[in-house]
């Protein structure tokens, strides 16, 4: 089972629109036993949940990216938990991970602007208890995105039609 | 005075066009066909290999190689076949490194076919051995593998067709068309019963990287009696998604190598060095880059089998390569009508598996070298057309 379990992972992580039928072909097994492993995936926090990766910019929306490195003292038996949870529990934030390296936590955001981010910042990130600084560094382009090429052309098939 | 045409030489003139060709000419005039017809992967090079190539190029080592190919490609290869097929070959001079896996094919028929010598080459195959035998002044004795064995070669099918005359067997495996494998029981009773007989093995494993089912390739080299009288062949085109690199090459005892490098030098020179340079990354540093592509055709070769079964035609579970090889006899129609009609009524492309040997008669060859998407299309489009044709004969 826990093969069946990294196909289907390795599937949607690629597309996750696939129907239970198609993988259920693609992995040679049942649509019940691919229901059924979806399920106690989603059950046990591995799969959590089912995004589309936009491409913004074609888009009329209006924002910047920010990222965010954040240095801050652990917290006696609670090392970095709490203040991640401080931290992500905010709607703005997008994405926290703890880092090893010159900081502890990258704080990825966006905001209509860049008033709005330093807003944030000295608003209610800065403010928090623990957190010492943080470098606030903000996104131009994004080439490539969860192992996509954002701007890729689909490229035509050039192998010939058929061939031996 | 004579023509144009009265200068081509007898042999030539009596080699047929590939069945494969005429279908191309037919389907490449065509708007909009769909196909499942091809036998190259629709992955791109990995990216590492490419660099590489480029890097080279860009320092300008555009010079040619020695003749056996660059000593680094070579101990690489060495390298690769001690640890893929557990065979221990000389980097310097048991292995050769060719323009594709074909030019290695053609220089082994080459190098040890006298006149009138006589090659088995098992059908249905990749379409290059019988000619190849035939330009040596071989004569090739067609050796027909069964639905029943699921394809393999099996020591029924070769004994009553061995004579004095018989010098080499090739083995293409897995293999283009079927999808076939040789397993370690398959190779071993075949190995046994050659032990004693003064026949080459030219075993062709360019899909060697690509089986299913948990089945690992297994070369019959690794069966040490027969070690010295088989000449090994591979290459990059499949495994690595390098097709147009032109890079093979072919592993074996020293005497039988030093003959292959003497028509090599005379013909060829050497192989591409920039191919070269590219393809020792590809052995070094991509083991992880052909896994992933292997478990992407394996998820693929499910759909489709799947498909076929679906619409009611018999499909062995085919467990290499990346080709299934599906039965059309219940429709009625012969390979090359089926795959003629569904080309001009339906506009998708499959190759018949007569182009392959005349026992791939009432089979098609149906390529998973293409993504879910478009596989679930030409499936959806076979099914309409299969149901149609079975309609038609009440």
């Amino acid at each position: 089972m826990q093969n069946i379990k990294t196909e289907i992972l390795e599937i949607l992580e690629k597309n996750s629109r696939v129907s239970l039928e198609d993988m259920a072909a693609m992995l040679g097994a049942s649509v019940d036993e691919v229901a059924a492993a979806m399920d106690s995936m989603e059950k046990d926090n591995i799969i959590c949940g089912y995004t589309t990766l936009v491409n913004w910019d074609k888009t009329d929306k209006e924002f910047v990216t920010a990222m965010i490195e954040v240095k801050v003292t652990p917290q006696r038996d609670r090392g970095f938990e709490k203040i991640a949870e401080r931290i992500y529990l905010f709607d703005e934030v997008k994405a926290v991970y703890l880092m090893a390296g010159a900081y502890d936590l990258l704080v990825m955001m966006d905001g209509k602007n860049i008033s709005e981010i330093s807003s944030f910042i000295s608003n209610k990130l800065s403010p928090i208890d623990n957190v010492l600084s943080t470098a606030t560094h903000f996104v131009l382009k994004k080439y490539k995105d969860h192992g996509v090429v954002i701007e890729k052309k689909r490229e035509d098939d050039e192998r010939m039609i058929v061939t031996p | 005075m004579m023509k144009p045409q009265d200068f081509i030489a007898e042999k030539v003139r009596v080699m047929p066009f590939s069945g494969i060709r005429k279908f191309f000419d037919i389907a490449s005039e065509m708007e909009g066909v769909i196909s499942l017809g091809v036998g190259e992967p629709d992955f791109e090079t990995p990216w590492a290999i490419r660099e590489k190539g480029i890097y080279n190029l860009e320092k300008g080592r555009t010079v040619y190689s020695s003749n056996s190919g660059l000593m680094e490609l070579r101990e690489e290869i060495s390298k690769y076949l001690q640890r893929k097929i557990n065979c221990t070959y000389c980097p310097k001079d048991e292995i050769i490194v060719t323009v594709g896996a074909s030019e290695s094919i053609d220089l082994a028929l080459r190098a040890v076919i006298n006149a009138g010598d006589e090659v088995l080459v098992p059908e249905p195959s990749y379409v290059s051995y019988k000619p190849c035998v035939s330009m040596a002044d071989g004569v090739p004795v067609v050796v027909n593998t069964k639905a029943e064995n699921n394809f393999k070669l099996t020591v029924d099918d070769i004994k009553d067709k061995i004579t004095p005359k018989t010098k080499a067997l090739i083995l293409p495996f897995p293999n283009n068309p079927t999808g076939a494998i040789m397993e370690e029981g398959d190779i071993l009773s075949l190995a046994e019963f050659l032990k004693d007989k003064d026949i080459l093995v030219i075993s062709d494993e360019i899909y060697s990287e690509l089986t299913y089912g948990g089945k690992k390739h297994v070369s019959i080299a690794s069966v040490d009696y027969m070690r010295d009288k088989t000449v090994v062949i591979n290459g990059f085109s499949k495994a690595y998604a390098m097709t147009g690199w032109r890079l093979g090459y072919a592993a074996g005892p020293k005497e039988i190598m030093s003959a292959m490098v003497k028509i090599h030098q005379y013909c060829i020179m050497c192989a591409p060095t920039t191919s070269q340079h590219a393809a020792v990354e590809a052995l070094k540093n991509c083991d992880e880059d052909v896994e992933k592509m292997r478990r992407e055709y394996d998820r693929r070769r499910r759909f489709m089998r799947k498909g076929f079964l679906d619409m009611g035609l018999d499909c062995y579970d085919a467990q290499g390569a990346f080709y299934l090889f599906p039965c059309i006899k219940s429709t009625g129609l012969s390979s090359e009508e089926f795959c003629e009609r569904l080309l001009f009524e339906e506009k998708v492309a499959v190759v018949p598996g007569t182009a392959f040997g005349e026992c791939g008669e009432g089979f098609i060859r149906c390529s998973y070298a293409y993504s879910v998407e478009e596989i679930r299309i030409a499936l959806e489009i076979i099914a309409r057309f299969v149901e149609r044709v079975k309609k038609e004969r009440g």
